[in-house]
């Protein structure tokens, strides 16, 4: 490819285009204003031909910056995939943004050709500020996969990485793999009864059945492309997905480094401890025992009967309270349900009838029974077939004694009831593993100003840089100890576990080529971990080869632009630093700002950040989306035809939008819609300058921010929200209306929705009168 | 059968549960009860008892077993089945109703009064003497059930009744005389003694 650039745009006739505009007339646009050094039609431009003619133009002619103007970017994504380090491409919105927005009337056909010429002329401007992406080339292809974890989910990550063809290094801090599940007599079963078995009580149910760990543990010994570490933590964690330097330390001291791809964590969960509720008096009696130590219990008896602890006595009696200090707002309780706790009482109140006979009695003191999964509702039966007594009831107090009293209050009778027991067992809930939380100090920084927002910053960097110097130590050790500038661990999203885009991509976290799995996500159990594991493992696979190539991961699977800084413009303010919700930007020696491009997922909210506009891709750029304001007409005041620019998130809105006009939902002729990565791309520059070129009115449209996000790059929309904040004193300046200005949040369900956010505005500025800023 | 009654129960245990299974028809599927208050829901005269089935079946499981036995609740069931059509779990919830009210009756624990009680003794003896009901002698046992005076009052309140079903010839005058029968009456009794014998056999006896 010569450094020459030649421009072409491309014009599609097919799908009505042909019939509602006037393509000679988008033609002319095309050269005269666009400047373009060509410009064709076709009939059919996803055709093969169409394609072809494309291509060849490309081949033959030198061209490198393709327009094309047919239907949404979010349509023929295949046909006009040409290479990525090529070409620079756009697309023009005649079909769903247009055409399909607009009645086909005589009234609108004015108004219709307008917005498609202004598309024409949006996108000759942007294409001229675009370039092909290129690629790093900072990482190579390594194709290592560090599993931190030795349970289930870890031995199963392990295992699927490595039949799949990769190394793993599996680390573990304990000196045996296993994990909980290695203390556990029996497992909830995995499988359902057969279709068709009947309801009635001597129905042949599902069982307590093996767990299976020691085949799984001998399967990952034996695996020659699995290597164990025991008794071994990471003690620091360095680089990017593709080119991780991560040192493996043994108790013994000695450290080796490793270079790895990409990593699995699966560091499960410990249980909850409920010796500070006191009415459960699991401290105050060896006989209260909590659902994990009732395991031990088990194995311990052997084949014979299940003896509890006060005195061996042979087990009668027992009593499961459920949700001990679960689903609870209280000060020290966990606000959320382990959800596998009833499951986990239904299969020892049956070990119970297994070892001590069928006249053991068991009582299991639920809430709201919860039994999860595909066998999860048989297994309830086979408890009930085998004489397990379930009651819903609030647990007051356990009572020790030679014999315990549990006091309840039955919540189907509403009565209270003593019941005797010789061994109580807590469900106590599962906490997760998750590290300390990057960003819990940040909280704080929610609503603050800019210097207070940098005071706080910076004290917290040097209370981090006395700690390191042997200050107070923190009290939740470090898992993976990255050395990222935004903290030592995957950020958490609520409660502990650690985030992920839980709508559209559960494993994925706020790390790029990091993948939690198993109940350090969420609660689960055993089953569901293992399948969690298989999802962890495919997607660390992928994001090795990802890396490899220099493509994104989601949501812009195999986007080759990487954000980039000039150096000189740079005032080292840090805010991109700090506010890239994926940590990818550490600084350098000398303070600058120092882009990871494989743990980027190229959302821009850096170059929405900069206040010195010194961030960009190749393709995607303060002066492109700049481009298309300037290029978009806007008419005289007193032709009365307002301008709304309509920036919109391309993840949710935008196809939004689209969906609007495929479901003929009418959108506003004044509306100009560009579409942004992510509203954290936004700059308050293009608001600054649309307002000043003569728009009446600024739409954003995003994702929803907030603890139950939508943000396909979790914390941009928030950003944007916060940032935004500000325009009110851009407003007041030029002497404007606030009312101009608006942020929406938007799911891509909102069809009708939409539309009518742009209609609204089109009302407002009617009320408030157009900008006085037209030329 | 009546040492049953003395025995004491610990409550949320097996004892009663397991009683029921075994002394109860179909009392086998209360276990299988998932609580989950569709029957109960579904009963057109649920609402109107002390204990609708759900409630009774909790408190089985509860181990309340002299308020279960001495409930009136069982014998109010119409034996309507909308329960047992809904009953996700698929208990034959109306069997087990009156399973209880025969086991309850059994042991001699049935409320003094209970109308159904009654009735159904008046029917059973009615029966077990010609075997055959006699609707006179029925009419008439049902109006005197609570003494003379009241039975005088409640026999004119039906005359009118009594009289048209005379004349439609669906009771006669003549059977309070003996009235129609079965040609074997004492093989019919001897053989009904025998079945209780045999049930009495099958009861379990806890203590
Ligand atoms: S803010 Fe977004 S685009 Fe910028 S470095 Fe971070 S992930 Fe990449
Ligand atoms: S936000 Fe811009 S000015 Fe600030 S450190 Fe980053 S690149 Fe430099
Ligand atoms: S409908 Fe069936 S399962 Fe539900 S409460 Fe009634 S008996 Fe139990
Ligand atoms: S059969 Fe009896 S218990 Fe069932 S709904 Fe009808 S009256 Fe109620």
């Amino acid at each position: 490819m010569s450094d020459e650039k030649k421009f072409a745009a491309y014009i599609c006739t097919g799908c009505g285009i042909g019939d509602r505009l006037d393509a000679g007339q988008l033609e002319n646009v095309a050269t005269r204003e666009g400047r373009m050094n060509v410009v064709k039609q076709h009939e059919m431009l996803c055709s093969k031909e169409g394609v072809k003619m494309i291509q060849d133009d490309i081949d033959n002619d030198g061209v490198t910056h393709v327009v094309i103007a047919a239907c949404s970017r979010r349509a023929k994504m295949e046909a006009f995939a040409f290479p990525q380090t090529e070409v620079a491409i756009t697309r023009a919105n005649l079909r769903e943004g247009v055409i399909w927005a607009r009645p086909d009337t005589d009234e609108a056909k004015e108004t219709t050709q307008e917005m498609a010429e202004d598309y024409i002329r949006m996108s000759c401007g942007e294409i001229k500020q675009m370039n092909p992406p290129k690629p790093s080339g900072q990482q190579g292809r390594n194709p290592n996969v560090l599993v931190v974890g030795g349970g289930v989910t870890g031995m199963t990550a392990a295992l699927e990485a490595a039949d799949a063809g990769y190394t793993v290094h599996l680390v573990e801090k304990t000196g045996a793999l296993g994990g909980h599940v290695a203390k556990l007599h029996k497992r909830v079963p995995f499988r359902a009864a057969p279709p068709g078995t009947p309801n009635t009580p001597d129905a042949n149910l599902p069982m307590p059945e093996d767990t299976g760990i020691e085949e799984l543990i001998k399967r990952v010994e034996e695996n020659d492309s699995i290597k164990v570490y025991l008794n071994s933590r990471i003690t620091k964690t360095s680089g990017a997905p593709g080119r991780f330097s991560v040192d493996i330390s043994a108790e013994s001291g000695d450290t080796v480094t490793e270079n790895i791809g990409s990593i699995v964590q699966a560091t499960g969960f410990t249980l909850y401890d409920p010796s500070e509720l006191k009415e459960f008096n699991y401290a105050g009696s060896p006989d209260v025992v909590t659902n994990l130590e009732f395991e031990e219990l088990t194995n311990a008896a052997g084949d014979g009967p299940i003896k509890r602890p006060s005195d061996g006595k042979e087990v009668k009696a027992v009593v499961f309270v459920q949700d001990v200090g679960q689903n609870s707002d209280e000060e020290g309780k966990l606000p959320y349900d382990s959800g596998v706790g009833d499951l986990v009482a239904i299969k020892q109140a049956l070990y119970c009838k297994h070892h001590n006979g069928d006249d053991c009695d068991t009582t299991i003191v639920y809430n709201n029974l919860r039994t999860p999964g595909a066998p999860g509702e048989d297994f309830y039966r086979s408890g009930q077939k085998n004489g397990v007594i379930f009651t819903k009831g609030d647990v007051k107090e356990v009572i020790p004694g030679d014999t315990l009293t549990v006091k309840m209050h039955d919540k189907i009778l509403d009565e209270d009831a003593d019941v005797h027991a010789d061994l109580v067992v807590l469900d106590v809930g599962m906490v997760p593993n998750s590290g300390p939380d990057p960003y819990a100090a940040n909280e704080s920084l929610e609503g603050m100003s800019d210097e207070e927002r940098a005071e706080e910053l910076e004290a917290q960097a040097e209370a981090a840089a006395a700690e390191e110097a042997g200050g107070p130590s923190v009290s939740v050790e470090s898992i993976l100890n990255l050395d990222y500038r935004q903290g030592t661990d995957l950020p958490q999203l609520k409660w502990g576990f650690t985030d992920s885009h839980f709508i559209c991509f559960p494993y994925e976290t706020r790390r790029t080529g990091i993948y939690a799995a198993g109940p350090v996500r969420r609660p689960m159990d055993i089953k569901q971990a293992m399948d969690d594991a298989t999802g962890a493992a495919m997607k660390a696979i992928q994001e090795i080869e990802n890396a490899a190539q220099g493509r994104a991961a989601h949501p812009r699977v195999g986007d080759l632009s990487y954000p980039t800084f000039r150096k000189e413009g740079c005032t080292q303010c840090k805010r991109c630093t700090v506010e890239c919700p994926f940590g990818a930007i550490d600084e350098d020696e000398e303070r600058y700002p120092q882009y990871n491009e494989s743990r980027c997922r190229r959302c821009g909210t850096c170059m929405g950040a900069c206040p010195v506009r010194v961030i960009s891709f190749e393709n995607y750029s303060v002066n492109t989306v700049g481009a298309q304001i300037k290029e978009c007409s806007i008419p005289e005041e007193w032709d009365e035809k307002p301008r709304i620019l309509v920036l919109a998130c391309e993840n949710d809105a935008y196809p939004a939008l689209d969906q609007a006009a495929i479901a003929g939902e009418e959108i506003s002729p004044w509306a100009r819609v560009i579409p942004v990565r992510c509203l954290g791309s936004v700059s308050l520059s293009w608001v600054t300058d649309s307002l000043n070129n003569g728009f009446d009115g600024i739409i954003m449209m995003g994702c929803k921010r907030g603890d139950d996000y939508q943000c396909h790059f979790v914390r941009g929309s928030a950003m944007a929200n916060e940032r935004m904040a500000k325009v009110g004193d851009t407003l007041e300046s030029l002497n404007l209306e606030p009312e101009r200005v608006v942020v929406h949040e938007v799911a891509i369900t909102d069809i009708e929705r939409v539309p009518a956010l742009i209609k609204d505005m089109e009302e407002t500025i009617e009320k408030i009168g157009l900008s006085p800023f037209k030329f | 059968m009546s040492d049953l009654n003395k025995r004491m129960i610990e409550e949320y245990r097996n004892d009663f549960l397991k009683e029921v299974e075994a002394n109860v028809e179909e009392g086998e599927w209360v276990k299988m009860c998932m609580q989950c208050g569709v029957c109960s829901g579904s009963c057109p005269l649920g609402k109107h008892w002390a204990h609708p089935p759900q409630e009774i079946f909790m408190m089985i499981r509860a181990g309340k077993r002299d308020e279960v036995l001495t409930s009136d609740s069982m014998w109010m069931c119409t034996s309507c089945y909308n329960c047992i059509v809904r009953c996700p779990r698929q208990l034959p919830i109306t069997h087990i109703m009156h399973g209880l009210a025969t086991y309850s009756k059994k042991l001699g624990l049935v409320p003094k009064g209970q109308p159904t009680a009654t009735f159904a003794e008046i029917f059973w003896n009615n029966m077990m003497k010609k075997g055959r009901v006699n609707e006179l002698k029925l009419g008439l046992a049902l109006y005197f059930k609570d003494g003379f005076g009241p039975g005088i009052k409640e026999a004119l309140r039906n005359k009118d009744l009594g009289t048209k079903m005379m004349k439609a010839k669906r009771m006669s005058p003549a059977e309070f005389f003996g009235g129609h029968g079965i040609k074997d009456v004492s093989g019919l009794q001897k053989m009904i003694k025998k079945a209780q014998e045999l049930e009495e056999a099958r009861m379990k006896k806890f203590d």
